[in-house]
């Protein structure tokens, strides 16, 4: 079978009896099982389980108990953990780590009867923008396997990308969403610090972590927000601010809205030809009805630095709990506890996240906490601050979601400062805990770039339909790495 | 010139919550090695705490009580090490903004009024529990105690004797227990303290170096470890040497204390706000709903009793000490117009000896309030002699019956029944004539003897004060 | 001012990774690569400004005092790498 293009396609083939969520599925599978040896966005396949799910939805859809997206196939990022399958977090430490329980959001999923095809690969522990820190090897760009699909969320993004799920979650600490997406020629939305819980969700730095949708298309991406959103009593950082209706405002005009062009984010590092497509998609904002104005965010340029000291702070003491004890790996016959430790920790992590553990137990360590750590956090408030003030006067800030399209596998390998540099759009909203979105925005050397938007707490409506609105003009989205007829067979 | 000792305590009170500060796992004392540790309790990937609303209703009575200032906000942190009891590698504490600070506990020694100023409490989570030498080569880890809350209590060096130390921790334990905000049970741990041991010349404006000392679980180890930790760092001074700072374990068995073994790098627990903790804060009104129902501490109570009572300051102090008890005594004042006096005298004596006896506590005993109540008005209406009552209590223990009943059943009741009793005085004068003599030669002291007799041949029931006038009245018509 | 051999050492140990003597340098190396990248903060003025530990306006909110946990220490033990009587084992800590 040719396979459906989006969530909403799929929903109306169920309706339509044009396929059944077994023949889907199986079609995805048989696709994943084809053509991702080449990609690598898996790094667990659930054959058996997404069937019999399958099987179940169809059975509800039947008797008439089905949800909307009832049936619908997705992917996990393998840092949401799934009761009974393993949760690696792209690490040796959790290679064999089955999960004895369901994060929130895949309970939630779970209980819309949407079907696990199984989880994606991603950079260790999510410490990484080109997903090759991952235990589980690198992933590979669809639209050119010699170049990183980025990260940490690239398994996720390359397999949307890829045609292997429709949609698939992913997580973001500093651009693991947005940055894959943009590179992968997708869309990825990471929501306002708290409106989606993280519970379950394996912790890199927690005041920056959020979940988020990953899809071809913003509609896709408010299918599968609705019920990822939410308070959670299991996680007390979720926030009690109501949902909105992601689907009501995605048609309204852009007419009267402004949206702000901060003139630090144009700045020596831009790849030109980036600038040149974000150029044209202001354009077409413009085109639109959308009112664009120049504005400031002076505090910017540290927020890479600020973010580097604050996320490597927080994961130094989040993975801690990793000690060979309980689960996870450990070391053969150790010969003493700090032998057990040591060991079990340089063994089971990578060198990304061993680096980063360093770095954060440094900048927390007695005499230089006030130099780095709580200077940080200082400049975290400046950086909030500064978009508190522009929010002011505008509905969203625009800008590239990457100063350059995806690069070369290997190419950063020997200074961590220059991949860190990549995320340089990126993090300021994690810092400010704001939401953000890319959406596909046209392509340099055939390679795909992203667009950012960024709203206002909780106005993710606000986003969705800024992007909707561009992708139902421009079409970008509708352009696919993979032929969608092959491998499903 | 002499030394004085300069203590400073740590006092670790676990709250007396159903489930534990950041899960929904029992606190219970006592289960199967791991069975009350969930997810969070052994930090798997992905779990995050949620804070128990009770730890902080339970940390505001403290301040309240202790007059102590209640932050409106107050963050918790986290205390980075690695330990295998401390499932996440770092333990969640309170650092820069602890929930209470700033407060003051009364206390006596040997008559004295004293004070302590209480530089904080603070909300933290408890570890979980090594086992060593019980398999071969290993140590095993319980997490059933991993994230017990505890409130941490620290005191400024102002105690200055290993008895004030213990007078102070006893008023604490007093004052924790009858507010409800821990089981004060130190055998199962919910009470521990460490000390922070100095000494310095008395006249010596500075403090002199400290060592904490640590594992303390009982009053009287407070007691002999401080005086022994004093004692030896006098004898470290005055041989020349100098005091380290560090951390010292106490052994009862050997009474001493010795240097916990150091370990191989130097303690940097890197604290910072725990991320998946926003702010707590704390209310007016949240402050004032708990002020509102705040039990009276064991300090106002004692003063209450002197005061309303008339109780002497012994039994203000028995009474008031124990929750369990100033309830049972209060009960039985509700229910009666009885002497305090004379219900406090039941209390600690027979009824404390009839406890004692048996295992159960006061709250659990089979004469409750109303019954012992029913017992001291059988007293008072001259039914029975304060002996009978005795008795009586020792029956009623054992039974369900009510006084009114056991009395009619054992035939308790005095003898007042004058007819009677001339008749046994009478008998008595005729079987002792040589006794007779004596006290008409003006031996006064022998009609206690002739008056034993009497309650001997009644068994007791006679009221005495009655056979006394009788005798008296029968002698001296008899001259 | 870079960091040293010996507060690598240091880190390391407070971390608990354990770095092969011949590492050492090219640790040594990329963190004072990350460290004087993070400098540039200091061309900010800070003096005074509250530190930001988080971008939720919202305060803690609680749970009320329910035991809501089963038993299920046969699910957590069956991915722990060495139990026995229900008890997880490690080496031998000398107090």
């Amino acid at each position: 079978m040719n396979l459906p293009n989006s969530v909403t396609e799929i929903i109306q083939g169920f309706e339509n009896g044009k396929f059944s969520s077994q023949e889907l599925t199986k079609a995805y599978l048989n696709r994943i099982d084809n053509l991702d040896p080449e990609i690598n966005s898996f790094i667990t396949v659930c054959h058996e389980r997404a069937l019999l799910d399958a099987k179940k939805a169809d059975r509800s859809r039947a008797n008439g108990s089905a949800n909307k997206l009832t049936g619908v196939p997705y992917a996990n990022k393998d840092i949401f953990c799934t009761k009974g399958v393993r949760t690696t977090s792209g690490s040796r430490m959790l290679d064999t780590f089955i999960s004895p329980y369901d994060a929130t959001i895949v309970e939630r999923l779970g209980s819309q009867g949407m079907v696990m095809l199984g989880k994606t690969n991603m950079d260790e522990f999510a410490m990484g923008s080109s997903n090759e820190t991952s235990f589980y090897g690198q992933v590979n760009n669809p639209w050119n396997t010699n170049c990183v699909p980025g990260g940490s969320s690239g398994g996720s993004a390359a397999a949307v990308s890829a045609g292997f799920t429709p949609v698939a979650t992913g997580s973001d600490t500093g651009g693991s969403i947005r940055q894959p997406a943009a590179f992968c020629g997708i869309s990825g939305l990471k929501p306002t610090y708290g409106r989606v819980s993280r519970y379950g969700m394996i912790a890199f730095a927690s005041s920056l972590d959020q979940a988020g949708p990953m899809g071809r298309s913003v509609e896709d991406l408010a299918h599968l927000l609705a019920p990822m959103a939410g308070y959670d009593s299991r996680d007390s950082t979720s926030s009690m601010v109501k949902t909105e209706d992601y689907f009501g405002n995605l048609e309204d005009e852009l007419k009267g809205k402004t949206i702000g062009l901060p003139k630090e984010y144009f700045s020596t590092n831009l790849d030109r030809q980036v600038e040149g497509v974000i150029e044209e998609a202001i354009k077409e904002f413009e085109k639109l009805g959308a009112n664009i104005i120049e504005i400031s965010l002076p505090t910017t340029s540290l927020s890479i630095p600020a973010y580097y000291v604050i996320s490597s702070a927080e994961c130094s003491s989040n993975l801690s709990r990793y000690d060979g004890v309980r689960y996870g790996h450990r070391c053969e016959l150790p010969t003493d506890i700090e032998d057990l430790y040591k060991r079990t920790r340089s063994e089971g992590f990578g060198e990304e996240v061993k680096r980063r553990l360093l770095t954060g137990t440094y900048v927390l360590s007695s005499g230089y906490y006030d130099a780095y750590y709580r200077k940080a956090q200082q400049i975290r408030r400046l950086i909030k601050d500064d978009f508190a003030n522009a929010f002011t006067q505008v509905d969203a800030v625009i800008s590239p979601t990457a100063p350059t399209t995806a690069f070369k596998a290997g190419e950063h390998q020997d200074n961590p400062v220059e991949m860190y540099l990549g995320d340089c759009f990126t993090v300021a909203s994690n810092l400010a805990g704001l939401p953000a979105l890319s959406v596909p925005a046209g392509f340099v050397g055939g390679m795909p770039v992203g667009l950012q938007l960024i709203g206002s707490y909780f106005q993710e409506s606000k986003l969705l339909t800024l992007g909707h609105m561009f992708q139902k003009s421009t079409g970008w989205h509708q352009h696919f790495s993979r032929d969608e007829s092959k491998g499903a067979q | 010139m002499s030394w004085e000792i300069v203590i400073g305590l740590e006092v670790h009170a676990q709250l007396a919550t159903s489930s534990k500060i950041f899960s929904g796992s029992s606190t219970e004392y006592g289960a199967k090695a791991n069975t009350q540790a969930s997810a969070i309790d052994l930090a798997l990937p992905g779990v995050l705490p949620v804070l128990n609303k009770k730890v902080l209703d339970l940390a505001i009575m403290l301040g309240l009580a202790i007059d102590g200032e209640i932050a409106s906000e107050s963050i918790f942190s986290r205390k980075n090490y690695f330990y295998p009891d401390s499932p996440k590698g770092y333990q969640i504490s309170q650092y820069d903004k602890p929930i209470i600070s700033r407060g003051q506990l009364k206390f006596v020694n040997n008559g004295e009024e004293k004070m302590i100023n209480i530089t904080r409490a603070h909300l933290e989570e408890d570890a979980g529990k090594s086992l060593h030498g019980e398999f071969e080569r290993s140590t095993a880890i319980d997490l059933n105690r991993s994230g017990t809350p505890l409130l941490e209590i620290v005191s400024e060096p102002e105690l200055r004797s290993a008895q004030d130390a213990v007078m102070y921790l006893k008023e604490l334990h007093c004052l924790l227990r009858t507010l409800g905000i821990c089981d004060g049970n130190m055998q199962e741990g919910s009470f521990r303290c460490d000390a922070n041991v100095s000494v310095r010349k008395t006249e010596d404006p500075e403090l002199g170096t400290r060592t904490e000392v640590k594992n303390l679980n009982s009053f009287r180890f407070v007691e002999r470890a401080i005086n022994y930790e004093a004692a030896r760092q006098v004898e470290v001074i005055e041989e020349g040497g100098i005091i380290k700072q560090e951390t010292r374990l106490y052994d009862p068995e050997k009474n001493e204390t010795r240097t916990m073994r150091s370990k191989e790098d130097a303690h940097d627990y890197r604290y910072f706000p725990d991320p998946d903790l926003l702010p707590i804060t704390i209310t007016a009104e949240h402050i004032a709903r708990i002020a509102k129902d705040l039990p009276e501490t064991p300090w106002n109570k004692r003063l209450r009793y002197l005061k309303d009572y008339g109780v002497s300051i012994e039994d203000a102090e028995i009474l008031a000490n124990s929750p369990e008890t100033s309830v049972y005594f209060e009960v039985c004042m509700r229910q009666s117009t009885l002497s305090p006096k004379l219900i406090a005298n039941w209390i600690i004596g027979e009824l404390s000896a009839l406890i004692n006896k048996s295992s159960v506590t006061i709250s659990k005993s089979p004469i409750v309030p109303e019954r012992l109540v029913s017992v001291l008005k059988k007293i008072e209406d001259g039914t029975i002699s304060r002996k009978t009552a005795k008795h009586l209590l020792g029956l009623m223990w054992d039974s369900n019956s009510s006084a009114d009943q056991i009395i009619a059943d054992e035939g308790l009741s005095q003898v007042s029944n004058n007819e009677l009793l001339e008749k046994v005085i009478s008998q008595t004068l005729t079987n002792f004539p040589s006794q007779v003599e004596e006290y008409k030669t003006g031996k006064l002291k022998i009609l206690g003897f002739l008056v034993g007799q009497v309650m001997k041949q009644t068994k007791g029931k006679a009221n005495p004060a009655m056979v006394k006038a009788l005798m008296e009245k029968n002698l001296r018509q008899s001259t | 001012m870079p960091i040293t051999e010996k507060e690598v050492r240091k880190i390391a140990q407070l971390a608990r990774i354990s770095i092969d003597d011949k590492d050492i340098c090219s640790y040594e190396d990329q963190l004072n690569k990350i460290l004087a990248f993070v400098d540039e903060m200091k061309a900010v003025e800070t003096e005074g400004i509250i530190p930001l530990a988080h971008p939720s306006e919202e305060t803690q909110k609680l749970r009320s005092d329910k035991v809501s946990e089963k038993n299920q220490r046969e699910s957590y033990q069956s991915v722990a790498p060495t139990t026995e009587n229900g008890l997880y084992l490690v080496p031998q800590v000398i107090e």
